[in-house]
């Protein structure tokens, strides 16, 4: 393994001298890295040389976030959660419900297993997503990639999805070459990424050259879609209005498929193993690294007192509708399932349908002045 | 990233082409020199630190132009960086600080008995004087680079040398982690404090990591001699106060600074100077005396005319906003202050500041009577 020498550097120093303060911090690696922890880890650097700082910077750099405990490390490639193991694992632990180092993650993308999902009520749900990551095995992460490693994940990425066709058929847009326009038409379709302002992400490294091989390409109908060295090096999204989350399931685990296979004819699979599953930047995202989701109307039920409770039996979270970081407009929430890691992508899918379903139900009750009591759902 | 040069090494599997920055819609000074040729000499290098050439343009590569300033698009992470990375900072330099050759000597003079008048410019036009310079401590690395043991040991030296300064001196340290809001506030409000990083420029290099953490601002009683610590530099130094009197702000400054190094000496830490380079500083735009030597001046006549810009430029002056550097006028008043920084000493700087200024208010009280001022505009200094 290549020498670190800036890490060398800063063992001059004690650990003292060097700990963050993190007493005004509220973030999972906040909670987790104690001054031994960060003695014990320090010294250590994945072969590509990403560092205990690398990973934690980040969140040291932002104690906190008003919506969401954010979690306030990244992986800089594949090796990091295996060299940090010590305090990945009880942040993956805190993060996904108890998820031990010994568990083991089942990958479902059959979408034939899952229930119903073709009748929300498009009344109400005015809009189905799902998305989630791929990382590419061989290269680093979006914190720690050089220009060639972005430039060959972007290169592998266009070849891939020029062979798709039939329902796939579509078209790649580098942002180095879109116009305003374009750009702004996108991002108000909820197709496109933001320039990275986001000081999460900005701290984390990813934006370094911005925008130098991002993309984002999209199948003609708009309903498919894969960001391009974003915050992972692919998220693959499939959407459509309206609620009919079956189909849009069924063509996300189409398009991931074909995707795969590409990408493993020139022996570039993606980063997967047995107990993390899919290998994505962020600890939020291990597993399936899916969020499968609505915009519906629920302006009475999310000002109901009940509305959180509900939320957490069903495992499900609420978000604006600009996605992280923004608060709901006019009673429309983003609601999608709050688990990654544990479970597979059916299942998480399946709760996303049944919760939705439940709780469409449950505003249309309090339309009438009706009680939802009796329909509160158990913890799932 | 700017901690590791590890990741330096596994750069070199792949080739210069597929590394090089894309520079094309670039205007900075690092977008103007840096050639493929030149990346790939460079790019296997380091510092004893571990910075790296990508580590030095990173902020140049991010932000592409600026839209009232040339920016300079790269940064020093350490002393050594001047050195291993010649071959892109020697034309930077070159470029920016007006024709500067390597084999240059820089002269640093801080005795104020050698400027000339300065006391006298009119309040009614000069609202405020102000002169400010940085300095580097030997032996660290500098703000885009530093850990944060690094950082607190700059803070707490700086702490301790401050402690022992006393009369008009004598001051008060204010850590930014223990500021409350309002004092914050109030000190951003008499153009005392640094911001909170924004400025996608020093964000991208890396300034902003760990923020507040060991960073503060000292001030003397009078309020007239400030030290800002670990912002864009290891210590940034101002004097400052209402009014046109800028022998008496350089006065001050001198005495300061001078006190101050020779505080930071006793304990057995110099300051980063050779005698080509003079000061040495994180970014290139401030190396040699790292002065600026500034007022906030009343012109709203002249700076509608069109030969505002020219007469700035022969005077060897810039203008900015009152909010500083990044920031437009407001109400006509500009921040006037010497373009130079390399090449000509402190006492140089400010004489020029000194004399300009007072040709500026000269043309403005002739503009206000709906003269001439033909005979008043100088040649090129």
């Amino acid at each position: 393994m290549a020498k670190n020498v800036h890490n060398d550097y800063k063992m001059k120093f004690s650990v003292d001298e060097e700990y963050p303060d993190l007493s005004l911090h509220n973030n999972h690696m906040a909670k987790v890295l104690t001054k031994e922890m960060y003695a014990k880890l320090r010294s250590k650097s994945t072969p590509s040389g990403f560092t205990l700082d690398d990973c934690i910077q980040t969140g040291v750099d932002n104690p906190g976030h008003p919506f969401i405990m954010t979690v306030g490390c990244v992986a800089g490639d594949e090796e990091s959660y295996e060299v940090f193991k010590d305090m990945f694992d009880p942040i993956i632990s805190d993060r996904h419900s108890g998820y031990k180092p010994t568990d083991k993650h089942v990958t479902d993308l059959n979408f034939e297993n899952l229930k119903g999902g073709d009748d929300l009520d498009p009344a109400y749900v005015l809009s189905s997503r799902v998305r989630t990551g791929r990382s590419i095995k061989g290269y680093t992460l979006p914190p720690h990639n050089s220009r060639a490693e972005r430039r060959m994940v972007e290169k592998l990425s266009i070849e891939a999805l020029a062979t798709l066709d039939g329902e796939f058929k579509g078209k790649y847009y580098p942002l180095n070459g879109m116009t305003d326009a374009e750009q702004d038409q996108l991002i108000n379709d909820h197709f496109l990424f933001d320039k990275p302002v986001s000081p999460l992400l900005l701290a984390a490294g990813m934006a370094r050259d911005w925008p130098d091989a991002r993309g984002i390409w999209h199948n003609d109908a708009k309903s498919f879609l894969v960001w391009v060295n974003e915050e992972d090096h692919l998220r693959v999204i499939s959407m459509e209005k309206g609620g009919n989350m079956k189909e849009v399931f069924r063509r996300f685990c189409v398009g991931l498929n074909k995707i795969e296979e590409v990408f493993k004819k020139h022996n570039h699979g993606f980063m997967w193993n047995e107990h993390l599953g899919f290998v994505l930047t962020c600890p939020s995202n291990l597993g399936t690294g899916l969020r499968g989701g609505v915009h519906v109307k629920l302006p009475k039920l999310s000002t109901h007192a009940k509305f959180e409770e509900i939320l957490t039996r069903l495992r499900l979270q609420k978000r604006g509708t600009g996605g992280v970081d923004t608060a709901s407009v006019g009673g429309i929430f983003d609601i999608s399932n709050a688990d990654r890691l544990g479970s597979s992508e059916v299942n998480q899918v399946q709760l996303v349908v049944d919760g939705v379903k439940l709780m469409v139900e449950m505003e249309k009750k309090l339309e009438k002045g009706e009680s939802i009591d009796a329909i509160i759902p158990a913890q799932k | 990233m700017p901690f590791g040069n590890t990741h330096n090494k596994l750069k070199m599997n792949y080739s210069s082409e597929q590394e090089y920055p894309d520079l094309s819609k670039h205007n900075n000074h690092m977008a103007k020199i840096l050639t493929p040729e030149m990346y790939a000499n460079l790019r296997d290098k380091e510092t004893p630190s571990g910075f790296t050439l990508d580590d030095v343009i990173q902020t140049g590569v991010d932000n592409p132009g600026h839209p009232f300033i040339m920016t300079v698009g790269c940064v020093a992470g350490d002393e050594e960086t001047y050195e291993v990375f010649k071959e892109l900072l020697d034309p930077v330099i070159e470029d920016r600080h007006g024709g500067y050759k390597p084999t240059d000597k820089h002269k640093t003079d801080l005795n104020p008995d050698n400027l000339m008048g300065g006391d006298d410019l009119d309040p009614n036009y000069v609202l405020s004087s102000r002169v400010r310079t940085g300095r580097s401590v030997r032996g660290f690395c500098l703000p885009p680079h530093c850990s944060r043991g690094e950082r607190r040991a700059i803070e707490n030296m700086a702490i301790e040398s401050l402690a022992s300064l006393d009369g008009d001196l004598n001051g008060q340290y204010y850590a930014l982690k223990n500021m409350t809001d309002d004092e914050q506030q109030q000190l951003i409000d008499d153009h005392f404090l640094f911001d909170k990083p924004v400025s996608p420029l020093l964000l991208a290099s890396g300034m902003g990591r760990d923020w507040p953490d060991g960073r503060g601002i000292w001030h003397n009683d009078g309020k007239t001699f400030l030290v800002w610590v670990n912002e864009e530099d290891h210590l940034r130094v101002i004097s400052m106060q209402k009014g046109g009197n800028m022998k008496e702000v350089f006065n001050r400054f001198c005495t300061g600074l001078t006190r101050i190094e020779s505080l930071f000496k006793d304990k057995g830490h110099e300051f980063m100077w050779n005698e080509h380079l003079g000061y040495v500083l994180t970014c290139p735009s401030n190396l040699g005396t790292g002065l600026r030597a500034g007022v906030h001046v009343k012109l709203p006549n002249l700076s509608k005319n069109e030969k505002f810009g020219e007469v700035l430029k022969r005077l060897r002056l810039q203008k900015r906003g009152t909010g500083g550097v990044d920031t437009a006028a407001v109400g006509g008043v500009f921040d006037i202050s010497n373009a130079d920084r390399l090449g000509f000493s402190e006492v140089e700087l400010v004489q020029m500041v000194v004399d300009g200024v007072r040709t500026l208010v000269d043309i403005e009280k002739r503009l206000e009577g709906g003269q001439s001022f033909d005979d008043l505009i100088p040649d090129q200094k």
